[in-house]
């Protein structure tokens, strides 16, 4: 468990120990193995980890969104004070898009290209509200593409996805997502698929349409520099599970794995101009072999053959940090980052 | 952004330099001359067959003792059969049972594929197992038999004979459809469409049917003339549409004697020439559609 929050309200979304594994032909494939974190209301939380460390594949078990060679064996996801992994299809349905809206990565396909994007977000009212006619779930619509900044939007409602523009399509994406003002707002690496000039609009339009109507957002990404001013709090992701969470300073200014540590020795400066990026050397693990002990131990710094590291370390509060700050290393307490701060 | 208020805007009806895929199809159909053509045929060959008692004088059958097998000509167009029975009253007639069993053939064994399918496709696992079997084994009989014998049966009837093709031909439908279902499932925009809260019958009916009707007419219009070929066979071996109501198949069943086979051509020529030509305008028609349907696929 995620030891002791001192929280004053009840989280909005509390998954813990959740562990999803995919059939492949070559045997079970751990992709989430232990995943745990928190969403408070309204607040917003990024997830960072390199591909493969189980950031999106969590959120989808948590929707029951996962492909039908996956399935999620074990873990709780409360939302709302019901555990979404034990909810019927037909619940799960009226909370997809109504309490929870998803942003997906690439707008291109995640659209029904034969379908105006008017319609599209209309339907998506309409699902929601039963008595909503056509005609208002249209006009509606036609609003909401007006709030998420697209120019001329009567006129846009009418058109095809082809239509748009990458930056455009992300933004009708976001109207949809948002047009059932769900309380949780998931964003699954929303920029990744854009043109790096149409990236910052984007991340613009995420944080103000959170703020706007309120919802609590998790933001995916494997950019650390983007998340630093998209969030409250960051979740970094290994091996399947969170190795540490913790405010967004209290992440970047003072790390308490050796994973994020690591992670932020190999950001770019501007400020310090060494030769050569410093790396983490090695690998993450096989999800079809994961070990017993610490995943991140045989690329670790700090462990100098220490002999816990051979438990798996739980995450847990930090010692001697706020009390929001948790990480899964026995030497949380020690670690701190090493690099020539500038 | 601004307040969420409902404005009086206008719907998104102006729709500037945008078309429908739809109206890009109609626009690329009428482009395939032949296909337009055979669309006109049709059109003509089924409104002679509705409008026949105003088009023939005759009564398609009524028995004239007095005027048995008479040449064409002399009050009767396309003189008369074994029965005095006026032939081009009974053409037309008849044209109305073959286009009837034709077209509901494909409309019944179309939406049965493209449940059958659609099913099979989407939810996978068992469901596609035992659709895929079913399918398997009715693909493995032959047709034409597997009619008989359910006619033999059940007495011919026009309505054993419509059901009895019509659960022999859906398999090519659904085989397509599942295809289709299968790739479409993997969309991105269904996922979305999942996690927007869309049920799975939501699913089917607005994001998979849609796509998967237009290369669907095409399987459909190929249906209509295998019906059709189906339904004159079996008229002509007898155990089609029962007499005396005609049909292209049952007047081709004059032919079967040697004599009316060579001479007289009044008695089998109009209904043959009917069914070859129906059947040409329809694939026809199939051809144009699959062009409309699929630009990539146009020469």
């Amino acid at each position: 468990m995620t030891g002791h929050h001192p929280a004053p309200t009840a989280p909005l979304l509390d998954i813990d120990s959740l562990v999803t594994e995919f059939r492949t032909e070559s045997g079970l494939l751990r992709a989430v193995n232990g995943a745990s974190y928190r969403v408070m209301p309204g607040e917003s939380v990024g997830v960072v980890g390199e591909s493969g460390s189980g950031k999106s594949v969590t959120v989808m078990s948590v929707l029951g969104l996962l492909p039908p060679t996956a399935r999620t064996v074990s873990g709780s996801a409360w939302f709302g004070g019901r555990d979404l992994l034990t909810l019927r299809a037909k619940e799960m349905e009226d909370i997809r898009g109504r309490e929870i809206g998803l942003i997906f990565q690439d707008p291109m396909t995640a659209l029904n290209p034969v379908m105006t994007i008017g319609r599209q977000i209309a339907e998506a009212l309409q699902r929601h509200r039963g008595d909503m006619s056509r005609r208002t779930a249209l006009r509606r619509a036609v609003d909401l593409l007006g709030e998420v900044g697209i120019p001329k939007p009567e006129q846009r409602a009418g058109q095809y996805p082809h239509e748009f523009s990458g930056g455009m399509r992300q933004r009708a994406m976001i109207a949809m997502a948002m047009a059932n003002r769900p309380r949780l707002i998931i964003a699954d690496e929303p920029t990744t698929a854009l043109d790096v000039t149409i990236q910052a609009q984007i991340l613009d339009l995420v944080r103000t349409v959170q703020q706007e109507t309120g919802a609590a957002l998790i933001f995916i990404t494997h950019d650390l520099g983007v998340i630093a001013e998209m969030v409250d709090r960051v979740v970094v992701m290994y091996a399947g599970r969170a190795m540490e969470a913790a405010t967004v300073d209290g992440l970047f200014h003072d790390p308490r794995h050796p994973y994020t540590c690591g992670l932020l020795d190999s950001l770019p400066r501007l400020s310090a101009r060494t030769a050569e990026l410093p790396v983490i050397p090695g690998q993450p693990p096989n999800p079809q072999h994961l070990p017993a002990g610490c995943e991140f131990l045989p690329r670790c710094a700090r462990s100098n053959g220490r002999a816990e590291c051979a438990v798996r370390p739980d995450l847990a509060v930090v010692p001697n940090a706020p009390d929001d700050h948790l990480a899964a290393c026995h030497f949380s307490d020690e670690v701190r980052m090493t690099a020539v701060q500038a | 952004m601004t307040a969420t208020t409902t404005t009086a805007l206008p719907l998104p009806a102006a729709r500037i330099g945008t078309q429908s895929p739809g109206r890009l199809a109609v626009r690329r159909f009428l482009r395939h001359r032949m296909a337009v053509a055979s669309v006109v045929l049709l059109v003509l060959i089924a409104l002679a067959a509705l409008l026949l008692p105003i088009a023939v004088p005759h009564d398609p059958n009524a028995v004239d003792i007095m005027a048995l097998q008479k040449p064409p000509g002399d009050g009767h167009l396309l003189g008369t059969d074994a029965a005095g029975r006026d032939v081009l009253a009974r053409l037309l007639a008849g044209g109305q049972i073959s286009l009837l069993v034709g077209l509901t053939v494909a409309v019944v064994a179309t939406l049965l594929g493209l449940v059958l399918g659609a099913v099979a496709g989407y939810f996978g696992g068992w469901v596609d197992m035992v659709i895929g079997r079913i399918t398997d084994v009715v693909l493995s009989f032959p047709t034409l038999i597997v009619v008989i014998s359910v006619v033999a049966f059940v007495g011919p009837s026009l309505t054993t004979l419509i059901v009895a093709i019509g659960l022999c031909e859906w398999p090519t439908a659904c085989r397509i459809v599942r295809g289709l279902t299968l790739s479409l499932r993997q969309r991105d925009s269904i996922q979305a469409a999942v996690a927007l809260g869309a049920s799975s019958w939501h699913v089917l009916r607005r994001h998979i049917a849609p796509e998967v009707v237009a290369p669907l007419t095409v399987v459909a219009t190929l249906l209509v003339a295998q019906a059709i070929t189906l339904e004159a066979a079996l008229s002509f071996l007898g155990l089609g549409v029962p007499q005396p109501t005609a049909s292209w198949g049952n007047m081709l069943n004059a032919a079967s004697s040697l004599t009316t086979l060579q001479s007289m051509p009044w008695l089998w020529l109009p209904p043959g020439i009917a069914i070859a030509v129906t059947i040409l305008a329809v694939n026809f028609v199939g051809d144009g559609l699959r062009d409309a349907v699929d630009p990539r696929q146009s020469r």
